[in-house]
């Protein structure tokens, strides 16, 4: 009896064992690099439409001498009614579960490295957008365990796959930008007015700016360029002639953090 | 062996049948969670881990911690640890089991739990810990039963079981190397981004654990039988003492590294902790009392006089398992967290929920813990005769 118990636990012992072995080897062959993103595009039944734009890398220019506050506000509500971003604080007043992909904040918050102690005065009153910056060298995507968030090769977009993730907000803590929010609660509840073209979240997500790809697919320009009365410009970063680098050309921008080397595609010029 | 843990005093049933009570309340929370969403508990949108991993984080020591017996045991010889040794790996195997479901219990959709496996990520971070952390409860599970089913034969162990032995003590180390390397390799999270953060785990992990341990066969001695006897407790008190002694000269280094430099993304998550930003300081109490708890627990164990007397030893190890558990499963997450990295300070206090499911969880390690050592007693109890 004993020595049968045993035997049947030094088998399980080394089942188990293989197949930890196994699945490290696994982690270790090389697959494809970006997973979810990379088996869509080589997927021939996913096509892009004609009109559909396309870039080697998108980027924006926020030019913050155009913005108001107004801009500010027709941007938010342009971006949260095209993705169906639930408003927990204006139903709930949940402020710890806001879910905010574009948002207005004080100079001195999108930019806390930079030098603060004269800043001009127009800074100091008005306050500048920020969203996800669609890292070259993303952190979010460095840390996702099951490769829910990427890096579309084709574009440079870093997008998410709302029924991959599953919500251990581990890319929230990797992001140094706070650009992510997460679903506390079911967003069904908060959102107002349903656009039927985007998808709907589930409670236990992580979501954020996707630069409005389902747009981009269909020949538009993102929600919040459209929105912003001429303050953002968007384009191909990789061709020289687009509109963005032209005026990357003519003025000095910065980037958000750049001391992390995440080489952020949205630009400010101040 | 399993029957031994199905027969036992009035006072082991009671025990058995309260963790039992405790796991049902924390799981009817746990459903509530299911249902609403993380919602019902006090994370937000800068604090996005809280109450859960931090306990996460805070057992994988108590788990490690098990090598501090292994390792002079069998590497050493250390005969001494002979009767303690299965002790530390059952209760590696406790604390791996609640690592594991406080991971679970902090996921938005845990029903996608294998994704992590469908989708092996190997540049994250979590796929190795989920590797490691399994790999060390499995060995634990596997050696500790084995060695103790053939203590109850009277034979030695089993040959194959040596390699496994040797590897559980890398995978111990691997496993808290592994959990700080979770946050000590995020950009921009100013309060984790040291290299000391692995390092000053295992020396709080080697701290809090084994004094864990004394504290066990302190209540082992006292309600069963069983006694590992002095020397071995003496020499887990060293231990404890100077795993002690070195995570506060590492937290030391920290504090000079950081307030010498005066680089404010650095400083002020250690300000918010200790003094408060903004005119916020839920944790300032507490870093506080965590700090001079370790620092009281140190001079006590330093001198033999203090260490000898098991009173001392056993108020010196309460205030080293909780200053640890403080400084580990309180400060150490909310204090990278906020300020958040737009430099805003919204603070996080778990709710009444999140603690309940937490105390399930708990329960759930004990109630394991509480089978694996009724399993040991009864096994010791039987050899002697």
């Amino acid at each position: 009896m004993e020595n049968s118990r045993r035997k049947f636990l030094k088998t399980a012992g080394y089942s188990v064992l293989g197949v930890a072995a196994g699945s490290m080897l696994i982690g270790i062959t090389p697959r494809s690099s970006t997973g979810a993103a990379e088996q869509a595009s080589g997927n021939p039944e996913y096509k892009s439409r004609d009109e559909a734009l396309k870039a080697e890398r998108w980027g924006l220019v926020i030019d913050t001498r155009k913005i108001t506050a107004r801009i500010n506000r027709n941007m938010q509500r342009a971006c949260h009614r095209e993705h169906n971003v639930p408003d927990f604080v204006g139903k709930f007043g949940a402020k710890n579960h806001e879910i905010k992909w574009i948002w207005p904040t004080p100079f001195k918050n999108a930019f806390i490295e930079q030098d603060l102690q004269y800043i001009s005065d127009h800074l100091k009153r008005t306050e500048i957008p920020v969203l996800c910056n669609h890292c070259n060298h993303p952190p979010c995507v460095r840390v996702c365990p099951t490769r829910a968030t990427f890096k579309r090769e084709s574009d440079g977009l870093v997008l998410m796959d709302y029924h991959r993730c599953i919500g251990c907000r581990f890319c929230m803590a990797g992001c140094p930008y706070g650009a992510r929010s997460f679903n506390y609660r079911d967003p069904r509840e908060a959102i107002e007015e349903l656009n039927p073209d985007f998808t709907l979240r589930t409670k236990g997500v992580v979501e954020k700016c996707n630069f409005c790809a389902e747009r981009l697919a269909r020949g538009e320009a993102p929600a919040c360029v459209e929105a912003s009365n001429g303050a953002l410009t968007f384009g191909d970063l990789e061709d020289s002639s687009s509109d963005i680098r032209k005026l990357l050309a003519e003025y000095h921008a910065i980037t958000r953090k750049a001391e992390l080397g995440t080489l952020p595609s949205v630009f400010y010029i101040i | 062996m399993l029957e031994k843990a199905l027969s036992g005093s009035k006072t082991y049933y009671t025990l058995v049948l309260g963790l039992l009570v405790i796991i049902g309340i924390g799981f009817l929370f746990y459903l509530q969670q299911l249902d609403f969403g993380l919602g019902i508990t006090g994370m937000n949108r800068d604090v996005t881990w809280g109450f859960y991993i931090a306990q996460f984080t805070f057992l994988v020591g108590v788990a490690a911690s098990a090598v501090m017996l292994v390792l002079p045991y069998y590497l050493h010889d250390y005969k001494e640890f002979g009767k303690m040794t299965v002790l530390g790996e059952f209760l590696a195997v406790s604390a791996v089991l609640m690592c594991l479901l406080f991971i679970i219990v902090d996921l938005g959709q845990p029903q996608r739990l294998l994704n992590v496996i469908l989708y092996p990520t190997p540049h994250s971070m979590l796929f190795w810990d989920m590797v490691v952390l399994n790999g060390y409860l499995f060995l634990n599970i596997i050696i500790g039963w084995n060695v103790l089913s053939a203590e109850k034969e009277g034979v030695p162990p089993e040959k194959w079981l040596k390699p496994l032995i040797y590897l559980s003590i890398p995978f111990a180390v691997s496993i808290h190397t592994v959990t700080a390397f979770l946050y000590s390799g995020l950009p921009g999270r100013g309060f984790w981004l040291t290299a000391v953060l692995a390092p000053k785990f295992l020396a709080s992990a080697f701290a809090a654990g084994p004094a864990f341990l004394i504290l066990l066969s302190f209540i082992l001695r006292k309600f069963t039988n069983f006694d590992v006897g002095k020397k071995p407790i003496q020499t887990l008190a060293m231990i404890v003492c100077y795993a002690t002694i070195a995570s506060l000269f590492l937290f030391f280094c920290e504090i000079f590294v950081t307030f010498y430099s005066q680089i404010p993304e650095h400083m002020d998550h250690k300000l918010y902790l200790f003094w408060g930003l903004d005119g916020k300081g839920a944790l300032v109490p507490w870093m506080w009392s965590s700090l001079l708890m370790l620092i009281t627990a140190a001079v006590l164990l330093v001198f033999p006089s203090g260490r000898k007397n098991e009173y001392v030893l056993g108020l010196a190890c309460i205030f080293i398992f909780f200053g640890s558990w403080i400084d580990k499963g309180l400060g150490l997450i909310s204090g990278g967290f906020i300020p958040n990295p737009l430099h805003e300070v919204n603070e996080y206090i778990p709710t009444v929920p999140e603690v309940i499911i937490s105390l399930g969880v708990y329960a759930i390690g004990f109630l394991v813990l509480t089978l694996l050592f009724k399993i040991v007693v009864g096994v010791k109890e039987e050899v002697r005769g």
